[in-house]
């Protein structure tokens, strides 16, 4: 019920990338990839459905695609559904930044991404809709260096006040 | 709100609550800017204990990384163990015997009772009450006690494998846990004469800190905050995990969304926990505790996975990217009291700074588990 909301709604904002998910094997239902420009409209679509923001996490894809590839024996039906692999990737490294996303009165999980270039990391906040999106922006800010435009305040939070670091990057050396 | 906060011309002044400070609990520090005994401002500083759990992550194996999951928590260090272990079985697509899912949700459950009854004795500390945390910690020994025997740690279980349990429950385990679950019935009346009725708590506590329904969807608040708030959501009974369908017990909800509403939130779930506790062990299945075919070497299909449980202070979320190697790719650990204390700021604002350590125990804060 909830599920179609979102995904016609979803549907009308041209999502890159937008597949149901096997709940069972992957633990949410419906996987959106949109342009780093429509977060802030994706969070906007999922809180008039009364979303809740669970978490954002951010994902270095710099030596993802390499590694990936070398188990070529996946199984079949782990085989499709998987989007690392697509054509841009090989030109320029990305960073992925990843909301989740789950409804207090159905079981619904939706997972919105988008991917980023990883040298001028930019997304735009969600802070505005999802006020818990704060800290977890501020987070990712710390970890990967992902700038949110427009967020109130990026010093960093779990790392030292003059911390400029990005200790999740996978070539970050300590 | 105080009158004086409207003009501007009144000045305010900082203090620094923390980071040593018993009633934030830890190494948590606020900066609060005061104006005479109201809060006009209040920001948490974090990351005192930052230890970069999802960094260590990606360089151990999947295995390897069991025991970090028990030092974020370390109150209720087994539902820790269950997140991850349940995040990891779906993406490896492992099985696991229902042995092994009954001992989980037992020892979870206890787990869950000691984290409470320790969140109780501590709360009430905080607010000037110092009798009721030697009781409840004269309770809380008696799990440790059950728990110890068969896991083998007090504090920071790693009881846990992929595909099962890595010790089966000895013939004393079943007594002494329903040995204390018959102790702890009797007591709870007591608790509730010495503390819950008791008019100095309920005034300190009543309309204080109120969290609206929607502020908590807007910060993402879980558990008992929010179940205080007047929402009925327990990942236990919304996203049925484990064998916990098979228990028939009650999410305890408070529409009140005040502190006594949260406090009451949790006193409740206590009895609730002892009930699945009862079910499971009338009900506890013979077989193995671990799957036969137990892998040694996790691999793990590449692509992302997510699993949620409900641990005692909200949702523990564990999101995997996996690249098909040995170890995690990313490694995201979304801890409940994060979310939880992100709202403090704007509920503190206003607030007399007594109230506000009334409000601050009431979210049951655990800063490694904040700051990872």
């Amino acid at each position: 019920m909830i599920l179609d909301n979102v995904k016609k709604a979803m549907a009308a904002l041209e999502p890159i990338n937008m597949a149901e998910t096997d709940y069972a094997a992957k633990g949410f239902h419906l996987d959106v990839q949109v342009a780093p420009e429509q977060v802030m409209q994706a969070a906007e679509v999922l809180n008039e459905e009364l979303f809740t923001l669970e978490a954002v996490t951010g994902v270095d894809l710099l030596t993802f695609a390499k590694a990936a590839k070398k188990p070529a024996k996946k199984t079949e039906e782990e085989a499709e559904p998987q989007e690392e692999t697509e054509p841009e990737e090989k030109s320029a490294p990305q960073m992925e930044v990843v909301y989740d996303f789950s409804h207090w009165d159905e079981l619904c999980r939706v997972v919105i991404r988008a991917r980023i270039p990883r040298d001028t990391p930019e997304i735009p906040t969600i802070s505005e809709v999802y006020s818990g999106a704060n800290w977890h922006e501020r987070e990712t800010h710390d970890f990967f260096g992902i700038k949110f435009t427009g967020h109130p305040d990026l010093k960093p939070l779990l790392l030292p006040e003059d911390a400029d670091f990005h200790p999740l990057l996978k070539d970050f050396v300590a | 709100m105080s009158v004086l906060l409207q003009d501007q011309n009144y000045e305010t002044f900082e203090i620094n609550l923390g980071p040593q400070h018993p009633a934030t609990h830890g190494v948590l520090r606020v900066i609060l800017t005061m104006d005479g005994e109201y809060i006009y401002k209040a920001e948490p500083v974090l990351g005192y204990i930052h230890r970069m759990h999802e960094k260590m992550g990606e360089s151990k194996t999947w295995l390897q990384f069991m025991p970090n999951t028990a030092r974020m928590d370390y109150l209720h260090a087994l539902a820790y163990n269950h997140g991850y272990v349940l995040t990891v079985e779906r993406a490896a697509g492992i099985e696991v015997p229902e042995r092994a899912e009954y001992l989980r949700v037992i020892t979870v459950e206890l787990n869950r009772i000691a984290s409470h009854l320790l969140w109780f004795g501590a709360f009430v500390l905080d607010l000037g009450g110092f009798t009721p945390l030697l009781y409840a910690f004269d309770d809380r020994e008696h799990i440790l006690d059950i728990l110890e025997s068969v896991t083998g740690a007090r504090l920071t279980f790693s009881y846990f494998r992929f595909g099962g349990v890595y010790n089966d429950i000895d013939d004393d385990f079943a007594p002494a846990t329903l040995a204390f679950i018959k102790r702890l019935r009797s007591r709870m009346p007591m608790y509730h004469d010495l503390v819950t009725k008791n008019i100095i708590l309920m005034k300190r506590l009543k309309e204080i800190g109120p969290i609206s329904k929607e502020m908590a969807r807007r910060y993402g608040a879980t558990g008992p905050v929010l179940r205080g708030s007047g929402v009925n959501y327990d990942i236990r009974k919304n996203e049925p995990y484990s064998v916990y369908p098979e228990f028939d017990f009650d999410v305890p909800v408070y529409t009140e969304c005040d502190s006594m509403a949260r406090y009451m939130v949790r006193m409740d779930e206590m009895e609730q926990s002892m009930r699945i506790i009862e079910q499971a062990l009338a009900k506890l299945p013979e077989g193995e505790t671990i799957v036969k075919k137990a892998p040694k070497i996790i691999k793990a299909p590449a692509g992302d996975y997510y699993a949620a449980v409900e641990a005692a202070r909200g949702t523990f979320g564990v999101r995997v990217v996996s690249d098909g190697t040995n170890s995690p790719y990313r490694l995201k650990l979304r801890s409940p009291t994060y979310s939880n204390l992100s709202l403090f700021g704007e509920v503190a604002k206003g607030m007399l700074l007594p109230d506000a350590l009334a409000l601050m125990g009431s979210l049951d804060l655990v800063i490694p588990e904040i700051d990872r």
